[in-house]
């Protein structure tokens, strides 16, 4: 029994696992707080295509031994332009044009990465390793983690309004489009930062699924943000904690953790699951 | 829906709303598309008043919003609320708005209270903290429209009036001088829209001006003071008495309305030449007389 228990708590006694535990606690739960937002607005798929856009950067900068935020940062901006422009320009819809310029820079950055092999890998990129991250590029994570919940902290109520109702938040006001570029810009960020410890194919997981297990959970606004962060901290930890014995895929354990508590929500919620409206219609019944 | 119907003691407490104003002048709206919206469009509004913006689908109604909402920027021209710019009269909190229902995300996980306390968060600082004052006056606002019993519910169990009171209750909150309302009447029950209609007379009597954009010609002389007719500009625009009248009104919606007359022989038996008109923009409405439909069905 007791050699059990100490075997438990192996992994806290080695540093790297500590490290990429707390790391992808963090990360896992500005995701998370971002979550909130993007599924409510039907834009969850764009956190998919900002971050397998930004891959030829975070290539490039490995290359050129640059840090990896500046890479993907440029290429998050080049995607974002391209988009814009392809939609301008011809008559294509807005699916499309996401759907081609992500996959074209995914590509790109696949080619870099192979033609040029770097420190790291292409696996390292799309499926992401936290529990080999280097050094410098925890401080990145970190910092660029920690920002972005002080920020979204102040900004709660204001995006809140914003993506609620727009109108009204210009009437007391509130200067929206300072705001969307501000929880975009997050957003991105925050796609690097999860692209380190899930990876390139998960990350949209990380901006969806807490959201929404959290939106069959409460009808509270401040409430749904609370479960969703408590959602992607536990699940990212634990996650990360549980790949300790899995061997690596850190991404694929958090991420399954996630739909497990979905689907508990989906069926248990007591609100919005399906055995309570099951329950409504059987009540209904037996009250005519 | 009895707290509506009460005179209001409590309308002291909402904005003494002295010099509530809206100027337009020569506004123009181009789209960067290269489609003017609106042209040349002037009118002058007065604290106290309810003024109703009347035109067909297209004409520049939501224009003329956006514009006074400073959503969109004139091409030329300028828009001043209170002797302010627009942008200086939003962050003095003077504007309310209470969008159509079609524009609300009924879903969003938000409960009755926590949008009418949104009108206040103007009045917050930047953490948007409810002070106790702030508190009280959604209570207030919720009591107004006779919504504190719904407090709790999320926004999207309610039903169509109830959902428009909830965001009327928002704008209540607010304390904006200038209350602008786009279609408050689709989806609504007669009850709640006679609520609304003497709530709207309340605030007019407490100095508030509306701007309500309406398909609901019918009600328009019931509670607007002053009509504003627009087809991509300012048709006509005064009182209603001389504004709201049936030339206007064709000119202003061409072939659009619905327009019958019934009157002479189809309904008497006798020489009164006089004539009932109808005028409407939406389903043709069922007229009876007496208890026929018409007497053209007697006639027969």
């Amino acid at each position: 029994m007791d050699t059990f228990l100490a075997e438990l708590l192996v992994p806290f006694s080695y540093g790297y696992m500590l490290r990429a535990m707390w790391v992808s606690a963090l990360v896992g739960g500005v995701c998370a707080f971002l979550s909130a937002y993007l599924m409510l607005k039907g834009w969850s798929l764009m956190g998919d295509a900002l971050a397998h856009s930004i891959v030829p950067g975070v290539a490039a900068a490995y290359i050129l031994g640059a840090p990896f935020a500046v890479g993907a940062f440029l290429a998050g901006l080049l995607a974002a332009g391209a988009m814009a422009f392809v939609k301008h320009a011809s008559r294509l819809r807005e699916d499309a044009v996401i759907g081609l310029v992500f996959t074209s820079l995914f590509a790109l950055g696949l080619l870099m990465a192979s033609i040029w092999p770097t420190s790291v890998s292409i696996q390292t990129i799309v499926l992401g390793n936290i529990l080999a991250i280097a050094d410098e590029d925890v401080v990145q994570v970190a910092v660029i983690a920690a920002v972005s919940m002080v920020v979204m902290a102040f900004l709660w109520k204001d995006l809140m309004v914003t993506f609620f109702d727009e109108s009204h938040a210009r009437s007391i006001g509130i200067r929206t489009g300072v705001l969307k570029l501000v929880f975009f810009t997050l957003l991105s960020a925050c796609t690097v930062a999860a692209l380190q410890t899930v990876g390139a194919c998960l990350v949209i997981a990380m901006v969806v699924t807490p959201g929404a297990t959290a939106y069959l959970l409460t009808d509270r606004f401040g409430r749904l943000i609370l479960i969703s962060i408590a959602l992607g901290v536990g699940t990212s930890f634990v996650g990360a904690y549980l790949s300790y014995f899995l061997d690596g895929a850190t991404g694929g354990v958090i991420v399954s953790l996630q739909t497990v508590l979905f689907l508990a929500a989906f069926v248990f919620a007591p609100r919005h699951g399906i055995l309570a409206a099951r329950r409504r219609v059987g009540a209904a019944e037996a009250s005519a | 829906m009895t707290a509506l119907a009460e005179p209001i003691a409590a309308a002291r407490d909402f904005a003494p709303a002295l010099g509530a104003s809206i100027a337009v002048r020569d506004l123009t709206v181009t789209y960067p598309n290269g489609f003017t919206a609106v042209r040349d469009a002037s009118f002058d509004l007065d604290p106290g008043s309810i003024c109703a913006l009347v035109g067909v689908n297209g004409s520049g109604k939501s224009t003329i919003f956006k514009a006074i909402m400073g959503f969109v920027r004139p091409t030329r021209g300028e828009v001043r609320l209170c002797g302010l710019s627009v942008d200086e009269a939003l962050r003095r909190n003077i504007v309310a708005y209470v969008p159509q229902s079609e524009d609300v995300d009924w879903n969003f996980p938000v409960l009755v209270e926590t949008v009418v306390m949104m009108g206040r968060y103007g009045h917050m600082n930047f953490l948007r903290m409810p002070s106790r004052n702030d508190r009280h006056k959604v209570d207030e606002a919720l009591e107004r429209v006779g919504m504190s019993a719904y407090r709790k519910r999320q926004i999207g169990e309610l039903s169509g009036g109830q959902k428009k009171r909830v965001f009327l209750a928002r704008s209540l909150a607010q304390e904006g001088r200038i209350i602008l309302l786009d279609e408050p009447f689709t989806g609504v029950d007669v009850k709640t829209e006679t609520a609304i209609i003497s709530l709207l007379r309340e605030l007019r009597a407490s100095g508030h001006l509306m701007l309500v954009s309406t398909h609901n010609l019918g009600s328009v002389p019931d509670f607007c003071d002053r009509v504003i007719l627009i087809n991509r500009t300012v048709l006509a625009a005064g009182p209603t008495a001389q504004v709201f009248t049936q030339k206007n009104l064709e000119r202003t919606f061409g072939g659009v309305l619905r327009n019958f007359q019934l009157g002479g022989a189809a309904l008497h038996a006798d020489d009164d030449a006089r004539s009932v008109t109808v005028l409407t923009d939406d389903e043709r409405p069922l007229v009876f007389y007496g208890d026929a439909h018409s007497r053209e069905r007697d006639l027969d």
